[in-house]
């Protein structure tokens, strides 16, 4: 079965099947589709819908449903993004599993509301205070918009720990052809921490304090401890890399254009292939190594260098220097072009 | 300091490993009373393993120490948001927020108003000790004129700082909360009615009747730097002249208890309902060229739908498909457009930065686009924009009377109909006429009169279009 939706939409239907209990949510363009189908759709199927009065709000509310064994998600943009940090790094040290989705804007401040992919640091590198990681995971098509956050479900569960789903207002507001799940997630089960109220659960506690230094510091190393179990669990897709010369690498929208690019740079007699993380945490460290021995890399993106620097990062591993790690983006809500892209491989080819 | 013990209390308190009988209250504090008189009230109604207790961030923090119920402890300000949450998805629970001044009434005030507004069912225990007791006394919006803290060291000055805040007035002024009334623990007379004020609210709860609210006046003898002795004094005389004790309000008897939630379908029965049936998912076909359009006007003309059309079409051929609009303030301010792409295989960016086809029905967007048309591409033009600025060579324009033509037959909104048909007779989307007419219908889904009356202006647009050759518009 499939339906014609706005990534926005698909989000929710993804929500819907992974069994998610309830929306918080404030608006903000171009993320708001989000909440208008929350609101029609979770109570047609006898779950919550609740406009809060604020981020700080739908964030620890999003908290509460948790600390009580729930599914929870919220969807925000830039500013409401900002705001929600404090929430997230709450239920980062509570480990309490949660979704949000971050359709992402044009900043810094109020910005606009075209699209960019400028809080990648903010969501890969945990925006809050303390030590802690969020599963992010970077859909690029309305039918991914849908599968990860059936996914974010299920490894925030999992690893008990919040999951993002980084788009943009282009996912967002664009349409596709969606295929609807084949079921529903089962669920999960919370009895053992959550608190439910219920003399099963009435002894588990949900709580980030602990004066104790030495108690904060194992509670630290146990959480660290954690990330380096759900640091195996990393997806990506690779485009036309086997015989490649030059790689290009992007996630979500940007690596939508890089795959038009790959083919009009093939058209052209340049040999291009594609790198996409489709988990930019945990980062698909490896595979993108594996496939950048030996080509000239060239990353697109929709901020300054915020991914180009990841990117390096890991392939720093293999030895390979900044000056080798081409960049091309737009900023402000300018979607990078197919011919911008081209361009800037057949320079980092040198040709 | 050793306690018999409390009902609804644990028996012994773990802290830091370690196993004690005090709480870790200051002596003559009254968070060490409320919590005791609250966890009595449970444990007489029978409640702790319903009720679960969000801890704020304050002196309080530690409440999950002591109370023999559920826990947990929510961000500074947060607890009725977090409290809120669990309202909405555990109808069972008994829902309990407690917190301080600072958390309440400062931080967390937009919280406490927006909850108590919904009339979340909940009860609500606030601790007004007229201080930040936890980070080491500073003012809070509940320290009294000329009172001296640490951040207000000449005394609050209310020219400066303002006015202590009456929370339970301020609760008052709103329609949804069932009971609200301030109480003491400065004495054992308050401290009996401060009882008989937690079971009003935790009744309330059990009924599920609303949003019940108790403020206490509570000493904190550290803080505002007396002994035990004056800081009751100082509860009862200083800040009882600020906030009056007294029930504000009491709607138990006539509110009701939340009604049932109705049935609902199941997820997938209830998009199975909304699914498209008929199509099927895109079938790979390598040999079919990838069509750009780009579909531009003015918000009413009917270019986004257009689009979707368009887009539906390629849906019913089992096309890859995309469809991205312009969005926001750009939208409203009145220019409105679209891209669509249609294709045999995975599309990759569904922006359009070099249409292969163009329809242009306003000026602005003819003159924003034209352009950026590929070469061999194609534009159609509503004929009543004058087409100064000339297209890219290799590119043809043809005009096409649709607004003049749809508003002699009496739909001056549907001259996008006529683009469409515009689009199958020019041969240029790739899709059959039959898929594009069934699209049409389609988007007339719930308005079958619509539905007739757009397919016989799609006709008459082909008409027209055979009666004109294309070669007199085009270059
Ligand atoms: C966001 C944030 N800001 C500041 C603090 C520091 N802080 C902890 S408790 C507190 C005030 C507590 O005062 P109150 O709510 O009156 O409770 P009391 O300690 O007096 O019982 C503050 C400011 C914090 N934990 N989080």
């Amino acid at each position: 079965m499939t339906k014609f939706v706005k990534g926005n939409e698909a989000v929710v239907i993804g929500a819907l099947y992974a069994g998610c209990d309830v929306y918080f949510g404030y608006p903000i363009t171009p993320a708001s589709e989000i909440a208008h189908a929350a609101a029609q759709w979770f109570p047609a199927v006898g779950r919550e819908f609740l406009q809060a009065e604020c981020e700080t709000a739908s964030i620890n509310m999003v908290y509460g449903a948790a600390a009580a064994g729930r599914l929870a998600m919220t969807a925000s943009s830039g500013p409401g993004m900002s705001l929600m940090q404090e929430g997230l790094s709450y239920m980062a040290g509570a480990e309490l599993p949660g979704v949000v989705v971050d359709i992402m804007r044009s900043g810094p401040g109020l910005g606009n509301v075209f699209p960019e992919q400028s809080d990648y640091n903010q969501a890969v590198k945990g925006g809050g205070h303390g030590n802690y990681r969020c599963v992010v995971l970077a859909p690029a098509s309305v039918q991914e918009m849908c599968d990860l956050t059936v996914k974010a479900f299920s490894m925030s569960f999992a690893y008990r720990t919040p999951a993002l789903l980084l788009a943009d207002g282009l996912l967002g507001q664009m349409m596709e052809t969606l295929r609807l799940p084949e079921g529903e997630l089962p669920r999960p089960e919370t009895r053992t921490w959550a608190v439910e109220g219920t003399a099963e659960t009435r002894r588990n506690l949900i709580t980030s304090i602990f004066l104790d230094v030495q108690t904060q510091e194992a509670h630290n190393l146990r959480l660290q401890a954690k990330y380096a179990v759900m640091e195996r669990e990393s997806y990506c897709e690779t485009y036309q890399c086997e015989d490649a010369e030059v790689l290009l690498v992007g996630y979500g929208i940007s690596s939508r254009i890089a795959r038009t690019a790959v083919e009009a740079l093939r058209a052209g007699g340049v040999r291009a292939g594609l790198f996409r993380p489709v988990s930019l945490s945990p980062f698909p460290a490896e595979a993108l190594c594996a496939c950048a021995a030996g080509r000239r890399v060239l990353v697109v993106e929709h901020s300054v260098g915020q991914f180009r620097d990841d990117v390096l990062f890991h392939l720093a591993r293999e030895g390979r220097r900044y000056q080798e790690v081409g960049l091309v983006n737009r900023l402000g809500g300018i979607i990078v072009t197919v011919g911008e892209v081209v361009e800037a491989a057949r320079r980092v080819l040198g040709s | 300091m050793l306690q018999k013990r409390t009902s609804g209390m644990y028996e012994s308190f773990v802290r830091s490993g370690r196993e004690t009988h005090a709480t870790h209250y200051c002596a003559g504090c009254g968070h060490g009373i409320i919590h005791k008189i609250v966890a009595e009230a449970l444990a007489e109604m029978g409640l702790q393993d319903r009720t679960i207790m969000v801890n704020p961030i304050g002196c309080s923090v530690f409440g999950y120490y002591y109370w023999d119920c559920g826990n947990i402890g929510a961000a500074h300000g947060r607890a009725q948001a977090v409290a809120t949450a669990i309202n909405r998805t555990l109808r069972d629970a008994i829902v309990i927020a407690y917190q301080g001044d600072g958390d309440l009434a400062a931080i967390g005030f937009n919280n406490t108003f927006q909850a108590a507004s919904r009339g979340e069912h909940m009860a609500v225990f606030f601790a007004n000790n007229a201080i930040y007791g936890m980070t080491g006394g500073q003012m809070a919006p509940t320290s009294l004129a000329g009172m001296r803290t640490m951040t207000s060291p000449a005394g609050r000055d209310p020219g400066h700082e303002g006015y202590p805040m009456r929370v339970c007035e301020v609760l008052n002024q709103l329609k949804a909360p069932v009971y609200i009334e301030r109480v003491s623990v400065a004495d054992t007379p308050r401290i009996m009615r401060a009882r008989r004020a937690v079971r009003k609210a935790l009744e309330i709860q059990r009924e599920g009747k609303g949003y019940a609210f108790v403020e206490f006046i509570s000493p904190c003898p550290t803080s505002v730097g007396m002994d035990p002795v004056r800081a009751s004094r100082f509860c009862m005389e200083e800040m009882e002249r600020e906030f009056p004790l007294g029930c504000l309000r009491d709607h138990s008897e006539e509110a009701l208890p939340r009604a049932p939630r109705a049935s609902a379908p199941t997820v997938p029965q209830f998009f199975g309902q909304e699914a498209d049936i008929e199509t099927a998912a895109p079938a790979p076909d390598p040999a079919f060229r990838e069509r750009r359009l780009k579909f531009a006007g003015f918000g009413g003309q009917g270019v986004m739908s257009l689009g979707v059309c368009v887009a539906e079409a390629a849906r019913m051929e089992r096309r890859f498909t995309t469809w991205f609009p312009s969005y926001g303030p750009e939208q409203r301010g009145g220019a409105a457009a679209c891209s669509v792409v249609v294709a045999g295989q995975a599309i990759g960016s569904p922006a359009v930065d070099r249409p292969d086809v163009l329809v242009c029905m306003s000026l602005p967007a003819y003159e924003r686009f034209v352009g950026l048309v590929a070469p061999g591409g194609t534009v159609v033009v509503d004929d009543s924009v004058p087409c100064r600025v000339a297209a890219p060579a290799g590119v043809r324009v043809v005009a096409l009377p649709a607004t003049r033509l749809a508003t002699s037959l009496g739909a001056p909104k549907a001259a996008n109909t006529l683009m469409l048909a515009a689009l199958g007779r020019l041969e240029v989307t790739g899709l059959s006429r039959g898929s594009l007419l069934r699209a049409l219908d389609a988007s007339f889904r719930n308005k079958p009169a619509l539905a007739e009356k757009n397919r016989a202006l799609f006709a008459e647009a082909e008409a027209w279009i055979d009666a004109h050759p294309w070669g007199a518009q085009s270059e």
